[in-house]
């Protein structure tokens, strides 16, 4: 059933970390291969023709392109070993809705951050408050989105974790001053090993935004 | 047993249209509310929709449910006859990359050509036509985007099919024609036709002068901007 597994994936992109998790979790074994960007391989452009980008699961030769099909693939294959998504139909259609909400808010404000400075920082820095408020009370009492154990939500959200120091700095905020539920959530994901291993370290993603920051020509 | 569905949509929104043409493949009958939303949002919607304030919203037994594709998701899932999604978990997730590209890509950028001043046109409209022939390429001789009958792919890409075609006319834009796209344009013909299909389109001479005036809208916000 695992048959050949590739990730063709970069460090610090929080949608490659999706899908680290997710195989992690169910400890699947895969070979992971670092993309340079700048210079993509021929198997990327191969594999993801219409969007050209990572991550790229490619499963026995096929490949599987966006980080939140990629999970519900990784479910749907893998479903006897710790299910990420419900089988509840309303409560996959809740975890559905979350997950679309983090991919329409969570990563545009978070680019804004880092990227803009001024009046448009600051209401970037405003509503990614706000949307980590929402989420908050979406997560409520429970330990993890997905109840007792990792779930959907909890793998397409904590990735960004690893970019909250470089918006913190980039923006001169604490999200844990604002959010302090959000931040002990984290660091309950924190503990489990399949969370710990596939996000990089914050400062070095703050290094790389840094860099990025300088090609871009961005004071 | 009475099973409450009730769909709070919009007349001429292609989103809400994904979640009636949905639950008519499956034959589920319910109650369709319409909503001002250009006016007044009732107070039903802002509770069953807090975070978003949009239609479409599916409400089952009291329960909502909203955006149009985690809806299409839910009634496949729950009315599990007449399916339109594959169930092999490598063409499913084909299936579920087509409709994330029409939703994040084509159907955008068809719209932004549509409205977009004179100058900034043509930039908009040979992206636009990129992704119609990426789009086409995932026909790749079928009927329809599912195969033999309407699947998932299908009911979301109406929104190019039908309301993208409908808006083209109003602008004198030719973009989904029959000579550039034929297997696309062939397809929209075909699914267009289903019986199924039409009975909940929205009347082409209703939509006309609202999308006219819609797009008017656009300009003026865009020009003030």
């Amino acid at each position: 059933m695992a048959g050949e597994l590739v990730l063709l994936d970069f460090w610090p992109s929080p949608f490659g970390m999706r899908s680290r998790i997710a195989l992690a979790e169910k400890g699947i074994p895969y070979e992971y291969r670092e993309e340079d960007l700048r210079n993509k391989s021929d198997l990327l452009l191969q594999m993801n023709p219409v969007h050209k980008k990572i991550p790229v699961l490619i499963h026995n030769g096929k490949p599987v392109c966006e980080s939140v099909i990629q999970v519900q693939y990784i479910d749907e294959v893998w479903h006897d070993k710790a299910p990420l998504i419900p089988s509840d139909p309303y409560q996959r259609a809740v975890a559905r809705f979350w997950v679309d909400f983090i991919d329409k808010k969570i990563y545009e404000l978070g680019s804004k951050i880092w990227k803009t400075k001024g009046e448009e920082q600051a209401n970037a820095k405003k509503e990614f408050i706000e949307c980590l408020k929402l989420l908050e009370g979406e997560l409520g009492d429970k330990t993890y989105f997905g109840g007792e154990s990792l779930g959907y939500v909890d793998v397409a959200l904590v990735p960004f974790y690893s970019w909250f120091y470089a918006y913190e700095k980039c923006g001169d905020f604490s999200i844990e001053a604002e959010c302090p539920k959000m931040i002990a959530w984290v660091k309950r994901c924190m503990q489990k090993e399949s969370v710990a291993k596939s996000l990089p370290d914050q400062e070095k993603v703050y290094e790389f935004i840094l860099q990025l920051k300088k090609v871009f020509g961005i004071e | 047993m009475g099973e409450e569905v009730k769909v709070f949509g919009y007349w001429a929104s292609p989103y809400s249209y994904r979640a009636e043409l949905a639950l008519k493949l499956k034959g589920v009958s319910y109650e369709y509310i319409n909503e001002d939303i250009f006016g007044n949002k009732s107070d039903l919607l802002l509770k069953y929709n807090p975070v978003h304030k949009k239609v479409p919203i599916l409400l089952h037994n009291g329960k909502s449910i909203v955006e149009s594709v985690v809806i299409l998701e839910y009634i496949e899932e729950t009315w599990k006859h007449n399916l339109y999604l594959p169930q092999d978990p490598y063409d499913k997730a084909t299936a579920r990359f087509w409709i994330k590209f029409i939703d994040e890509k084509c159907f955008p950028t068809l719209w932004l050509a549509a409205w977009s001043p004179e100058n900034e046109r043509e930039k908009v409209t040979n992206e636009a036509c990129e992704y119609m022939k990426t789009l086409e390429s995932a026909l790749n001789g079928k009927k329809f985007f599912g195969g033999e009958t309407i699947g998932m792919v299908d009911i979301v890409a109406s929104s190019v099919g039908y309301f993208i075609r409908v808006t083209q006319e109003i602008m004198g834009l030719n973009l989904l024609s029959a000579d550039k796209f034929p297997q696309l344009f062939q397809w929209s013909e075909d699914f267009a036709n289903c019986s199924i299909v039409k009975e909940s389109l929205p009347p082409r001479d209703k939509l006309l002068p609202f999308v006219k005036g819609l797009i008017a809208k656009y300009q003026q916000d865009n020009a003030k901007a």
